[in-house]
């Protein structure tokens, strides 16, 4: 019986006990006394106190019972196999689990492995059996202490949205897990690769060069972090070139000139263009701009890669344009009324009201802005992924290909997934620097944002 | 200059204006009707403003008395769907004609609004920002003369001297309003319209800007809205009486608040509605 | 002040001169800035635009792919196989399974690709033995296979000759199309000249004809028989993704923001979670591949390229998305419905369930739509749970191996036969921009029908 039928089963089972509580409730209340709450709350609670508890013995099983199978099948095994190094007894026991599950393992299984196999099989069988037995137990405890509570004076309702309000409050936390798992995946598996590399070799190495060494004694590659996070600084910085003049004077001209029909059809068109996958960005700076950049470097007579810092800045600028421009138009249309009026009673001409009042005004707003956009072309993976050409060499020429930490780590943890070698783990150490800024930047324009919108509230 | 003074004066020019006022006509307005879209919020005003007078305008909310007087430095433009008919006349130029520029207009008919909104610049860039604006100073020491100058018409330069460089967001209500007004003074207009200038402020601040008014009215024009009737009466030399979109009359304000012409005016300033 | 000679007429007169005399110039930056805020726009608009017509103009030919309509012979000669086995009386199931697996085992043996060239010959006349590479240049590999299942699905082909569809190797496609530069030396042609002459051929016979290409959104990606890459097994990869992310994040999502907006209490643990949500909508995606790479795969030890690793990895990205959507969709319900309910004695679970979530809805619904179609294109963090693997089969459930549409779309760029996958790339884009501008548009619209002004 797998899980999602143990649950089908639950879920029949307290639609009974609630038609048990509805029932009792109302037998309850026959006697011209007013209940607390509404009978439906009465059927509500007990089949919460029906279907909770059995239902935490599922997930208490599902969560620890694996690990608890494996600690008794270790116990079982000769000395000389429960005494292996840490690595090789995780790959015996990973044989065994799939023996246990009647799948195919490579090689012919030695007697031991077939032996503890077994012996896993038939503790896992027990211990389902166990639960399910746990769980019909708690489960019909649960219906019974919960039916006869059920009195005229007991307040259902209050109780039941108890349990509401705690499973949203839990729904919250989910956000909160989210980042801790960030975090601690990140830095717990930098912290693995920082064995192979001291931390000062990786932020300060001024080459990348992953591949094992032929020539070293070392045996080791060569992990500097500089030569990628200057290519992704370059890069950013073309796309913000681009995209925040652009994106301004898109916003401004939006907000403060666009007759009202082109705001209207503007406004949803610019927000659909946000939306584009990144893919297709990439694609069209490897297929159109790329080429295009080229040609225009020949007819100058630059040599311009195709795929180069500059294509994937540009490009990655056309998409930042929307993010910036829908950001800047919020802010700038937050600055009241009344100070462009100051400006306009004065005489002001309408651009000189928005370069001198109205931008002035907003420009927290709008470096907050810049600073979104900034962490997000840090963050972006796809364009420079397809249009930087990937080459992790510290040069100024922006028409020569670069590599970006993104890239990179979509480079090195593609493929085989080998979670002990400091060439994959070197991906976690690269997301560990990239979150770090991003989080930094999103941080201070955060709160940039919000103190500026405190301003004019 | 065209003096249009030919045209009979349609309403209002009572013997007992103050010796302030002249009989020169700064400002007049014929058959001015706003809309909102298709809605007609006022329909049709007649009125003459004379120079150095105060005027204020009064009745119930929403009977187009700001709307009439944004009219008069084309503020309206800016509120999208509004719509101007009429003649609109600053010394017998019309305001409305293509040929006039917004901008020239408003150097000349400055406006305070009801809420101060000081820039979020220091005190004197908020006093110089016109000048600059407009070119009006060649030289430092020629800007800093209109700064002080007027800080100083408008009552302020004495609390704020020492924190010039200080943002003037940073000043209490009646101050920023105040400093509102000599940001206003400071472009040397000949007209100054006031929105409600006192209604976001306590009582000692309304009374130092009242006293202001007065003293202003020695060299500019100033046409003010007001729903305080009390206010209307201690400053105006002329009151006009709007009602739903109606200019009812205007006369001496002695005689608006003791003998009205008409029944709504009377009732409005007994306080049977508004 | 400045004792001035000056009548004070005069002096106005000479300050309105003064001002007059900036004008032109300021007028002339006012229009200079209008124009730049226009050119902007107009920028902006005219790059977004190139992209899509770029990508429209190389990506819809491709919808339509270089077809053979030829009469295949089943022939008897070559096709020498015993009948189809039936499931006698008394047979067991798995017994019957079998004997049939082992008869298609044995018509999988047959020289398909020789009626496939039979086929052809019979359009051409006879050629000589050595062109016979040629001659198989000119169909796609995958169609012998395609023959194959079409004869175990029907035995009773055997002997008849009928008319059939065949996809035009890719390397025809792109020569009929002119996707590569017919003036170019033989050495550099991927087809040789004979084979490039029989294209030309038939195709002036129409017996090759342009037709709409069906393979493209039935089959699955191939690696040997190019022209029949197809984009359903990315399809229903993106599809089981969906649905996790729908089934998961929409209501955490809801919940959380429920609890956030409505019941949490405002003090240092609620704010953190909201700066944290915040934030975790600006944390860029690969980072959440990261994540799921390390938690799911590598700890949780869930199988790689399974859609329902890439959707939970989706849902956690999508869930900040849609938790700030519905926040911002229940603030704007006004307090007065809240205080409404609560005064004629409604409890604040009641309030909400009861009053303002039904209100909030279309808010909340467009929200959720909009966070499932940034989902959906989403490449990068796929790429780091094994979703770019090479998958030959329509997935059949969310924990079988699987790409996602924009991760095929990456895949496809990549090919070393640019000439032709360039042109399907695009197409996928198209297919994957339609699907996401179609949730757009329905989220727009959503918004606009119900949108109320409070």
């Amino acid at each position: 019986m797998n899980n999602l039928a143990l649950i089908a089963i639950l879920l029949i089972v307290m639609a009974l006990a609630y038609q048990v509580g509805l029932t009792r409730s109302r037998t309850v209340a026959t006697d011209g006394v007013r209940l607390h709450s509404r009978p439906g709350y009465y059927g509500m609670l007990v089949a919460l106190w029906c279907g909770l508890p059995a239902f935490a013995l599922l997930l208490l099983w599902s969560l620890a019972g694996t690990s608890l199978v494996e600690l008794l099948v270790v116990r079982q095994l000769p000395p000389e196999i429960a005494t292996l190094g840490e690595r090789e007894l995780s790959t015996f026991l990973r044989r065994v689990s799939a023996l246990a599950a009647d799948r195919a393992v490579s090689g012919t299984p030695s007697e031991t492995e077939l032996a503890a196999a077994a012996h896993m099989a038939s503790l896992q069988t027990l211990g389902r059996m166990i639960t399910i037995a746990a769980m019909a137990v708690a489960a019909v405890a649960g219906l019974v202490l919960a039916r006869g509570r059920i009195s005229p004076q007991l307040r259902a309702r209050n109780q039941v949205e108890r349990v509401i309000t705690i499973a949203l409050a839990l729904c919250s936390g989910v956000a909160i897990l989210t980042t801790v798992g960030i975090v601690l995946s990140m830095v717990g598996e930098a912290m693995n690769f920082f064995r192979f590399i001291s931390p000062a070799e990786f932020f300060f190495g001024t080459t990348w060069n992953p591949r094992f060494s032929t020539s070293g004694d070392t045996g080791q590659g060569e992990f500097g972090l500089l030569p990628l996070l200057w290519g992704t600084l370059m890069v950013s910085a073309i796309a913000l070139l681009v995209a925040v003049p652009l994106g301004l004077m898109t916003a401004i001209y939006m907000a403060e000139y666009a007759p009202a029909w082109l705001r209207n059809v503007a406004k949803p068109v610019i927000e659909v263009l946000a939306g584009i996958p990144t893919i297709v960005y990439g694609f069209f700076a490897l297929i159109v701009i790329g080429p295009f950049l080229s040609d225009l470097g020949d007819l100058v007579g630059i040599s311009i890669r195709t795929t180069s810092a500059l294509t994937a800045g540009l490009v990655m600028g056309i998409m930042i344009i929307p993010f910036v421009s829908s950001l800047s138009d919020d802010i700038i249309t937050q600055v009241p009324k009344a100070l462009r009026d100051g400006a306009l009673g004065l005489g002001a001409t309408k651009s000189e009201t928005i370069r001198q009042v109205v931008l002035p005004a907003a420009l927290p707003g709008i470096v907050g802005a810049f600073l979104l956009a900034a962490s997000r072309a840090i963050g972006e993976t796809m364009i420079v992924v397809l249009a930087a050409g990937n080459n992790p060499v510290l040069h100024a020429n922006p028409f020569e290909a670069v590599s970006t930490i993104t890239v990179t780590i979509v480079n090195q943890l593609t493929g085989d997934m080998d979670f002990a070698s400091p060439q994959s783990l070197v991906a976690f150490a690269l997301g560990l620097t990239l979150f770090v800024i991003t989080l930094g930047l999103n941080v201070i324009a955060l709160v940039v944002v919000r103190r500026y919108r405190q301003q004019y509230e | 200059m065209n003096m249009a003074t030919s045209t009979p004066v349609p309403t209002g020019l009572g013997e007992s204006r103050t010796s302030k006022a002249s009989d020169r006509i700064k400002m007049q307005a014929r058959d001015v009707k706003v809309y909102y879209g298709d809605n007609e919020a006022l329909h049709g005003v007649d009125v003459d403003i004379f120079e150095n007078e105060v005027v204020a305008f009064i009745g119930p909310s929403g009977c187009g008395k700001s709307t009439f007087l944004r009219c008069l430095n084309r503020m309206n433009d800016t509120i999208p769907g509004c719509r101007v008919e009429g003649d609109v006349t600053l010394e017998g130029q019309d305001i409305y004609a293509p040929s006039l520029d917004v901008v020239l207009l408003r150097a000349q008919v400055g406006i305070v609004f009801q809420k101060p909104n000081p820039f979020p610049k220091t005190i004197y860039e908020n006093i110089a920002y016109g000048p600059r604006l407009h070119g009006l100073a060649r030289r430092r020491a020629e800007l800093d003369d209109i700064v002080e100058g007027s800080l100083r018409k408008a009552g302020l330069w004495d609390e704020v001297k020492d924190r010039l460089d200080q943002p003037g967001t940073g000043l209490s209500g009646g101050q920023q309003q105040r400093l509102c007004i000599a940001r206003t003074i400071a472009v040397q207009p000949e007209v100054i319209l006031m929105d409600e200038p006192c209604s976001a402020l306590d009582p000692i601040a309304t009374a130092k800007i009242e006293q202001l008014i007065d003293e202003l009215s020695e060299s500019y024009t100033i046409i003010m809205v007001t729903h305080n009737m009390q206010q209307a009466a201690r400053v105006a030399d002329r009151t006009a009486f709007f009602h739903m979109g109606d200019l009812v009359e205007v006369d001496s304000t002695d005689k608006i608040f003791t003998n009205p012409g008409d029944q709504r005016t009377h009732d409005y300033i007994t306080g049977r509605f508004g | 002040m400045t004792t001035d000679t000056l009548t004070i007429e005069e002096r106005s007169r000479q300050r309105l001169a003064t001002i007059e005399a900036s004008l032109a110039g300021r007028h002339a930056r006012e229009r200079r800035f209008r124009r730049m805020g226009l050119g902007a726009v107009v920028t902006g608009m005219g790059l977004v635009l190139i992209l899509f017509i770029s990508i429209l103009m190389r990506g819809v030919p491709a919808f339509w792919q270089a077809t053979f309509y030829l009469d295949v012979h089943f022939d008897p000669e070559v096709i020498q196989v015993d009948e189809k086995p039936v499931r006698e009386s008394g047979e067991s199931a798995s017994a019957f399974r079998e004997r049939e697996l082992a008869w298609m085992s044995r018509v999988g043996l047959v020289n398909w690709q020789q009626i496939i060239d039979e086929a052809l010959k019979a359009e051409l006349g006879e050629i000589e033995a050595r062109q016979t590479r040629d001659l198989r240049a000119l169909i796609t590999s995958g169609e012998r296979h395609a023959l194959r299942d079409r004869f175990i699905e029907d035995p009773s082909l055997l002997g008849e000759t009928v008319r059939l569809k065949m996809l035009a190797s890719a390397n025809v496609d792109v020569w009929l199309k002119g996707n590569i530069d017919r003036s170019l030396p033989d050495r550099q042609q991927q087809l040789s000249a004979q084979t490039r002459e029989w294209a030309d051929e038939l195709y002036a016979r129409g017996v090759i004809t342009n037709a709409f290409s069906t393979a493209l959104f039935l089959n699955t990606d191939s690696r040997s028989s190019l022209a029949s890459a197809g984009l359903a097994g990315a399809f229903m990869g993106s599809l089981f993704m969906m649905l996790v992310v729908i089934v998961l994040s929409v209501p955490i999502g809801v919940a959380s923001a429920i609890y956030l907006e409505e019941f949490a209490p405002k003090n240092r643990i609620t704010d953190l979670i909201e700066i944290n949500i915040n934030n975790l909508a600006a944390v860029p995606s690969i980072v959440f591949g990261l994540l799921g790479a390390a938690i799911f795969i590598g700890y949780l030890g869930l199988p790689l390229s399974a859609p329902l690793v890439g959707g939970l990895v989706l849902t956690l990205m999508t869930l900040p998305t849609i938790i700030i959507a519905t926040r911002a969709s229940l603030r704007s319900i006004p307090g007065s419905i809240r205080q409404a309910a609560l005064g004629i004695g409604a409890s604040r679970v009641q309030t909400v369930f009861h009053h303002v979530l039904p209100l909030a809805l279309p808010g909340i619904l467009t929200g959720s739509i909009l966070g499932v179609a940034q989902a959906l294109g989403e490449t990068a963090p796929l790429l780091l749970i094994g979703m770019n693997a090479f998958v030959a089969n329509v997935p059949g459930t969310p924990l079988e191996q699987s790409t996602a549409l924009p991760v095929q779309i990456y895949l496809w760029q990549g090919n070393e036969l640019r000439n032709f996958f360039e042109a399907r790339t695009s197409a996928a884009i198209i297919v994957l921009l339609g699907l996401m501008l179609s949730l757009n548009a329905l989220a727009i619209w959503l918004r606009k029908r119900f949108e109320t002004r409070w």
